[in-house]
């Protein structure tokens, strides 16, 4: 067992709130958005329209579910190119009503299996962090819980990035990596370790902004804090010009691994 | 990521080589890894670095891919100096570097900088196959994203040629980042109303499909390249399933409506060229 691996453990935790969890609590008149306009209405990302206090925001989470027959609908909250495809359309709809965009990110990872390859699985991501990279509204993106890899940063192209204590966030999961990198998936706890996945190293590396402490597990108190920060949080982005806004996303993105150290 | 053995080791090194010593390997006997024909190696890469018999490609370093598709002498190459650094500390990784720098004779898994195809300027990106299989880590990401940058500054088109195994996992997030990033890239110099070719060449997965593999404005494949998100071993993982024959192939991807066009490695420059010469701003008046 590693310090890293607890958290990854504690993001993967049985009962651990999911994305409706918070959605409930963060937001209210949420009224949910469904389907790509194109193909299906993937159940793993849910998304809407809702208000933050009086603000209206469009609001897009990958769930989970809770019980087993939802966890199944859902995917296990591991979504197919429509759900990527669903969250671009009330991204660009975001834009047109000049609503900031809120994204709540829990996924192992998007799906690779037939059906998401053959309906371009790549090409979804691809199309998302260059759409998110343009977009002209506030976009901010908190990690709840784990944060898979491409399936994860679909979503997570955003102004602000702000992480849970226990949420984590990388390129692989532990178990992959140690698979791939030491041909033995048994060391995962060693793996999640080197990869560096947890909120204080992502907030070392200026690649997430803010952890919200979970201490105590009282996720009502975790609510109440990112309400408050949320909101202070918009308001200060909603005062730039969106080709400001858009400028100061790429260079935040931009400087991640470009100096020679 | 996919499995090892679809990168195979390049059957020819000719880069900083004595004269005396690359004529002699020139010379040398090849042999086709499909078929088993023997040939010359002048023959075979004079064949578009295809079998002269069965047609069968071999894989070519970012070098040799430079200097088949441009030019003689045009190309000018960008940000040579970048050097990978070990910013995780991540086991055995320093090692693996070395390895693949002392392999390959080069710093990273990308050539960029500038060059003409049959006279046409353009920016030019070639990943490495066989450096750590073409994974993407940090300097990838930024000698990419620069030469998007240069290209959009100075306003010229974007030829890409992509073939990765995926994200660099020993770079962990800095790795993952770099999808970002270069997306973020790509979309600016398309807003500049300039063209990006990006070709897809065997294998081209994980992270670089999901970023700018899958961002051109006008997307080719080489045969058979295979072509996916996930490689082909998670998904039956994941499945339980075999997969169907020729799944991910890319010709199964332009059935499916992801790709342009399929062009044979012989009719890449000619093809490359006409695209060049049909998107040049002054043709359009
Ligand atoms: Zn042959």
């Amino acid at each position: 067992m590693t310090k890293a691996y607890e958290r990854v453990l504690a993001a993967r935790q049985k009962g651990r709130p999911t994305a409706m969890f918070f959605m409930e609590r963060l937001f209210t008149d949420f009224l949910e958005m469904h389907g790509d306009r194109r193909f299906a209405d993937d159940r793993a990302i849910v998304g809407g329209v809702a208000r933050l206090g009086g603000l209206p925001v469009t609001v897009i989470g990958i769930e989970k579910g809770v019980a087993t027959e939802e966890k199944i609908r859902r995917n296990f909250g591991s979504a197919h190119p429509e759900g990527y495809r669903k969250a671009l359309r009330l991204m660009k709809q975001a834009e047109k009503f000049g609503r900031p965009v809120l994204c709540l990110i829990d996924t192992s990872g998007a799906f690779c299996g037939v059906g998401a390859e053959e309906r371009g699985q790549g090409l979804a991501i691809a199309e998302n962090l260059m759409a998110m990279m343009g977009l002209r509204v506030p976009i901010l993106s908190l990690l709840i819980g784990e944060g898979g890899s491409g399936g994860a940063l679909a979503l997570g192209v955003a102004d602000r990035v702000w992480m849970l204590e226990n949420a984590v966030y990388s390129v692989i999961s532990p178990e992959g990596a140690a698979s791939i990198v030491w041909k033995d998936a048994g060391k995962a706890a060693e793996a999640s370790e080197a990869l560096r996945m947890t909120a204080e190293d992502l907030l070392g590396f200026g690649m997430v902004e803010r952890v919200f402490s979970e201490e105590g597990g009282d996720f009502e108190q975790v609510c109440a804090a990112l309400r408050e920060a949320l909101a202070a949080e918009l308001d200060t982005l909603l005062r730039l010009e969106p080709g400001e806004l858009t400028r100061r996303r790429y260079e935040k993105f931009r400087r991640i691994g470009g100096d020679g150290q | 990521m996919i499995s090892k053995d679809l990168f195979k080791k390049p059957n020819n090194r000719l880069e900083g080589e004595q004269d005396a010593a690359k004529a002699a390997r020139q010379a040398a006997a090849w042999q086709c890894a499909e078929c088993k024909a023997n040939a010359t190696r002048d023959a075979m890469t004079a064949n578009d670095y295809a079998c002269p018999r069965c047609g069968a490609y071999v894989s070519m370093t970012a070098r040799q891919r430079v200097q088949w598709l441009t030019d003689e002498g045009s190309f000018r190459e960008m940000d040579a100096e970048l050097l990978p650094v070990d910013r995780l500390r991540f086991p055995e990784y320093a090692a693996k570097l070395e390895k693949a720098q002392k392999e390959t004779g080069e710093p990273e898994g990308v050539l960029t900088g500038t060059a003409a195809i049959g006279g046409e300027p353009c920016a030019l990106f070639v990943m490495n196959p066989m450096f750590i299989m073409g994974s993407m880590g940090a300097v990838v990401g930024e000698k990419i994203t620069r030469l998007f940058e240069c290209a959009t500054k100075r306003r010229l088109p974007v030829v890409g040629y992509t073939v990765s195994g995926g994200a660099r996992i020993q770079e962990g997030m800095f790795s993952l980042m770099q999808m970002a990033k270069t997306s973020g890239a790509v979309l600016r110099h398309g807003e500049a109303g300039l063209l990006y070719v990006v070709v897809l060449t065997h294998p081209t997965t994980g992270g670089v499909v999901a970023s700018f593999a899958m961002e051109g404005d006008v997307i080719l494949a080489e045969p058979k390249a295979l072509i996916g998100f996930a490689g082909p071993r998670v998904i039956e993982q994941t499945m339980r399933q075999k997969l169907p024959a020729g799944f991910q192939r890319a010709e199964f991807l332009l059935d499916k409506g992801f790709v342009d066009r399929i062009v044979p490695r012989k009719d890449q420059k000619q093809e490359l060229r006409l695209l060049l010469t049909m998107h040049r701003r002054e043709a359009n008046r």
